[in-house]
């Protein structure tokens, strides 16, 4: 038996998992697929935590639910990969050699990495809502809270979901109006970038409605460290942003076990071929999600669109054949604006997000970089599709490659 | 796209003044961009940035991240924003020759 043994079992693993089962010859292979935890989350349900709209049971599910029957399952952390021999070091002392390894440890947030952070005043009046603890600590914050400067900061890029700061900005926006304490609460977006998204046209669009809903922007800020007792931030060239209470976005780097296995650049990202989705240094490994270091959005949806693109290339490399099919970039996100409403925005490596109509067939058609009734309903939809559909590895209505359709360029 | 003229050579640049054409640089042209950001004198630790920065625009044709410089360069963050200020990715790209940053997505 040959043996395929995949690593991480969030969404990009678990999807992997599903299709290969489907896919390949049980009498040929073995799947396996190792996590340290039991607990699948739904991470972009994180965002709507800190407003009461989700509570922690609307975001978890046992991983096991999620598995096919006959794959084996190692619940165990992953101490090391030692790719010159072609094996797996797990820290319950087991020892799993492959024939091909996918890595899909995804990414975390760091937020040691900025002086100053984890300290006297973290989860007191500084919170991050990329991790489950931080989203329900600022939920108790708020619900308390009588208005303030509230700031939100982006550390450093990359970061998973790089649309989920301007969703948080615009969800506090509608949340502090609904409370009726709008006028008291101060909204301020910092972050390392030079304007509000990452892309000109989106940017420029999506700075405009930060304006109309009435929030600061401070771009190109770079912080240094987190001043607790005067509840400032700092940036490296001594700019200064006030705080009642501070929003993270810290920074986001890829599994410690990484970095512990000599494969990753500065950020613990494993170096991996843009379109193929095989890591450059090693002909037998193939990487997916958010642990790669691709130029492309670290999100649910490119983990999806790789997933096609992947199952394809293992499909070509079992038979020794060249990789063929190419990944080009595709991301798909709806953005929640706040009062029942949302963005949408699809693009890919070379196509910058752009304004017109997604076509959907059944379903859309949405707008692009509007705010819409329908595009929150996309949204909604998002968190019953992953469940039911996306980790199972089934097909969604979207193609893997970015069509140019209703796109206004 | 435009054509400017540094140090005597008339060179291709794109609209925000960054070399098209790394193979164009020296180390005289790097002295009057850095007059044009606002750097009068470039010294031995703007230059040990600048170098770091070509070597990895040649190895993997991309410029460094921040994270990147700091960690192999040996020049730490807070000197790395008092060499270039206010975005030392940027200025020091456009310094040594090499694109312009792509901001990731
Ligand atoms: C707040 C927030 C909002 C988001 N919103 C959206 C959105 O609206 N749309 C969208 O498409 N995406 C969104 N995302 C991004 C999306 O959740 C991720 O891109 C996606 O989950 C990536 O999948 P992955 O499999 O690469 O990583 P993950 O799902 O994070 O899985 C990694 C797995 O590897 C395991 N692992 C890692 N290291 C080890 C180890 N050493 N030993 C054992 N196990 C290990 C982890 O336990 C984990 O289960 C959001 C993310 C956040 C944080």
């Amino acid at each position: 038996m040959k043996k395929l043994v995949i690593l991480g079992a969030g969404t990009a693993g678990t999807m992997m998992l599903n299709k290969l089962h489907e896919t390949l010859d049980r009498n040929e292979w073995q799947l396996t697929i190792v996590d340290q935890f039991e607990t699948h989350y739904y991470q972009p349900g994180f965002l709507f935590i800190p407003f009461g709209i989700y509570n922690k049971k609307d975001v978890v599910k046992p991983k096991r639910d999620f598995f096919p029957k006959g794959a084996e399952v190692i619940v165990s952390e992953i101490d090391k990969i030692e790719p010159d021999q072609n094996r797996v070091l797990l820290k319950n002392n087991t020892v799993l050699n492959y024939d091909l390894l996918i890595i899909a440890t995804g990414a975390k947030v760091k937020p040691e990495e900025t002086e100053g952070m984890v300290s006297d005043l973290w989860h007191k009046n500084i919170f991050d809502f990329y991790t489950i603890e931080g989203a329900t600590a600022l939920a108790n914050f708020f619900k308390y809270w009588e208005g303030g400067k509230l700031v939100l900061n982006i550390t450093e890029m990359p970061i998973k979901c790089p649309v989920a700061p301007l969703e948080f900005v615009f969800l506090a926006d509608s949340y502090f109006t609904e409370r009726g304490i709008r006028d008291k609460v101060d909204i301020h977006f910092v972050t390392t970038l030079p304007g509000a998204f990452t892309k000109p046209k989106a940017s420029s669009i999506l700075g405009d409605i930060l304006t109309k809903k009435n929030i600061h922007l401070t771009s190109d800020f770079n912080i240094a460290r987190v001043d607790n007792e005067n509840k400032k931030i700092v940036s490296w060239d001594e700019m200064e942003v006030p705080f009642d209470v501070l929003v993270t976005i810290p920074t986001n780097m890829g599994d410690d076990v990484i970095a512990r296995s000599g494969m990753g650049d500065e950020l613990q990202f494993v170096p991996t071929d843009k379109h193929t989705l095989r890591a450059d240094n090693y002909d037998n490994i193939f990487v997916i999600g958010d642990a790669t270091n691709l130029p492309s959005s670290k999100a649910g949806s490119v983990a999806h669109f790789e997933a096609d693109i992947l199952l394809e290339n293992i499909l070509s490399a079992i038979d020794g054949r060249e990789l063929k099919a190419k990944f080009d970039g595709h991301a798909n996100c709806y953005i929640e604006s706040g009062f029942g409403k949302g963005i949408l925005i699809d693009f890919n490596y070379d196509t910058e997000p752009l304004p017109g109509k997604f076509p959907l067939p059944g379903i859309g058609p949405f707008s692009l970089l509007e705010e819409t009734k329908m595009n929150h309903y996309g949204k909604v939809m998002f968190r019953w599709m992953y469940w039911n559909l996306l980790l199972k590895g089934s097909e969604l209505p979207i193609e893997s490659h970015m069509s140019m359709a209703g796109k206004r360029a | 796209m435009a054509t400017k003229e540094y140090a005597g050579k008339t060179v291709e640049t794109t609209d925000d003044g960054y070399l098209i054409n790394a193979s164009d640089w020296n180390e005289e042209i790097a002295k009057e961009i850095a007059k044009e950001e606002g750097i009068e004198e470039l010294n031995d630790r703007h230059m040990t940035v600048i170098n770091f920065m070509r070597e990895v625009f040649e190895k993997t044709g991309e410029g460094p991240s921040i994270r990147k410089l700091t960690k192999e360069s040996g020049v730490p963050t807070k000197e790395l924003y008092e060499l270039f200020p206010k975005g030392p990715a940027k200025k020091a790209a456009r310094i040594a020759g090499i694109p312009k940053p792509k901001g990731c997505i």
